[in-house]
C-alpha cells in the first residue's frame, strides 16, 4: 500500500516544519486529502497511525478531503473531478502519479489534454498544531 | 541512450544499480533495453520491478506509453511523488536518464537529491554543446559535482567538444563512435552489448564507475 510511503512524508514534513517553529509537541496534524490521489482514508489514517514518532505520540490526525477540480487552459472549462466512468487500470496509474490526469482526461468541453488541477490533487500537508516550550 | 547502457554496465561489473527514466514527455529507457509486461508491486511504497537485473522505474508504468503532456509544475510534481514514494532497496548506482537541457527535471533533482553526479553527453555539433556549455556552467555556478563530458555520436575525427569541455573547467571522458548497428540491437540487451557503442561505454564505465 503505497499509502504508507505517503504517511511517512507527511510524518517527516511536519516534524521537519515543527522543529523549524521551535514546536516541541505536536497536538494536531491537519492532512488535505485530494481527490485525484484516490487515498483510502482508512489506510492512510492507519498508517500515519503506525508511523508515529515520541515527538507525535499524542497528536490528533485529522484528514480533510479535498474535492478534485480542473479547469481547461485552452477554453477555461472548470470541472469535477471523479473516477466513476474509469477502468482499474486508469483509475491506479492517477492514484500512483496524479499527474498522468493529463494522459487520460480531457477538457469535456474542447477535449484538451491541457488543463490545471485547481485542488484536490494529492495529500497535502494543511496544518500543524503544537506547543512550543513544556508545560 | 548512454544512462541506459551505463547502467546495464554498471550491473555487469556486479553493482547494485536502479534506472529511473525521468523524461516523462519522452520516455525511451524502455525502448532501447526492451523492457515490457512489467509493472511495480505496491508494498509500503513502490518497488520498481527487475529488467535486466536493474531496478526499473518510468512514467511508461501509469502512462501505458500514451503521451503525458506536462506542464512544469506537473513534472515536478510528478518527480516529487515518485522520488517519495519509490522504494529502491540498497543501491550502489542510482542511473537518472534526464531530458536534454536545464529546465523541471535537471532544477528538481539538484534541490531534492543531495549526493548527485551529474555526467553530461553531447554530441560533436557545435549546437549540442551549446546547450551542453549552458549546462555545465550552471552545475559549476550552483557547485554541483560534475564527472565530465561524454562526447556519443561521434562521425569524424573533432576536438571541438574536447577542447571547449577543458575550457569550461571539465573533465572530457571520450568520444563514442556513431554505430550504425546500434539501431538494430534496440530492444535487445543481448544484441546490445555486442555493439561497438556498447564497447565504448565499458570503456566510459571503466573511467566513472
Amino acid at each position: 500500500m503505497h499509502e504508507w510511503a505517503l504517511a511517512e512524508g507527511v510524518i517527516s514534513t511536519a516534524t521537519r516544519v515543527a522543529e523549524g517553529q521551535g514546536i516541541k509537541k505536536i497536538t494536531e496534524i491537519k492532512v488535505g486529502i485530494g481527490e485525484l490521489q484516490q487515498i483510502e482514508h482508512e489506510i492512510f489514517l492507519f498508517a500515519l497511525e503506525q508511523l508515529r514518532t515520541p515527538n507525535i505520540k499524542d497528536a490528533k490526525f485529522t484528514l480533510q478531503a479535498i474535492k478534485g477540480r480542473l479547469r481547461c487552459r485552452v477554453c477555461g472549462e472548470e470541472w469535477e473531478f471523479s473516477n466513476r466512468d474509469m477502468d482499474e487500470e486508469t483509475s491506479e496509474a492517477i492514484h500512483f502519479v496524479p499527474e498522468m490526469a493529463h494522459v487520460y482526461i480531457k477538457c469535456p468541453s474542447c477535449e484538451s489534454p491541457d488543463f490545471e488541477v485547481l485542488e484536490g490533487r494529492g495529500v497535502v500537508l494543511a496544518s500543524i498544531s503544537g506547543v512550543k516550550e513544556d508545560n | 541512450m548512454v544512462a541506459s547502457a551505463l547502467a546495464i554496465r554498471l550491473k555487469e561489473k556486479g553493482h547494485s544499480v536502479g534506472l529511473l527514466d525521468l523524461d516523462f514527455t519522452s520516455p525511451s529507457s524502455h525502448v532501447i533495453l526492451g523492457i515490457e509486461g512489467l509493472y511495480p508491486e505496491e508494498e509500503y511504497g513502490i518497488i520498481p520491478p527487475l529488467a535486466h537485473g536493474l531496478r526499473y522505474m518510468s512514467i511508461t508504468y501509469y502512462s501505458q506509453d500514451e503521451p503525458a503532456p506536462l506542464r512544469g509544475a506537473d513534472t515536478s510534481n510528478a518527480i516529487i511523488e515518485i522520488l517519495a514514494v519509490t522504494l529502491w532497496g540498497n543501491l550502489d548506482y542510482l542511473i537518472v536518464d534526464m531530458p536534454p537541457g536545464i529546465g523541471d527535471a535537471t532544477l528538481d533533482m539538484i534541490r531534492l537529491i543531495k549526493r548527485i553526479l551529474f555526467l553530461v553527453v553531447s554530441t560533436p555539433s557545435k549546437v549540442a554543446y551549446e546547450t551542453v556549455r549552458k549546462q555545465i556552467k550552471l552545475l559549476h555556478e550552483l557547485d554541483i559535482s560534475t564527472i565530465g563530458v561524454v562526447e556519443n555520436m561521434v562521425m569524424k575525427p573533432t576536438t571541438y567538444v574536447s577542447e571547449r569541455a577543458g575550457e569550461d573547467n571539465t573533465a572530457y571522458l571520450g568520444a563514442i563512435n556513431y554505430d550504425p548497428t546500434l539501431e538494430d540491437a534496440l530492444g535487445c540487451v543481448e544484441l546490445l552489448k555486442k555493439t561497438e557503442f556498447y564497447g565504448s561505454i565499458v570503456d566510459l564505465t571503466e573511467k566513472v564507475g
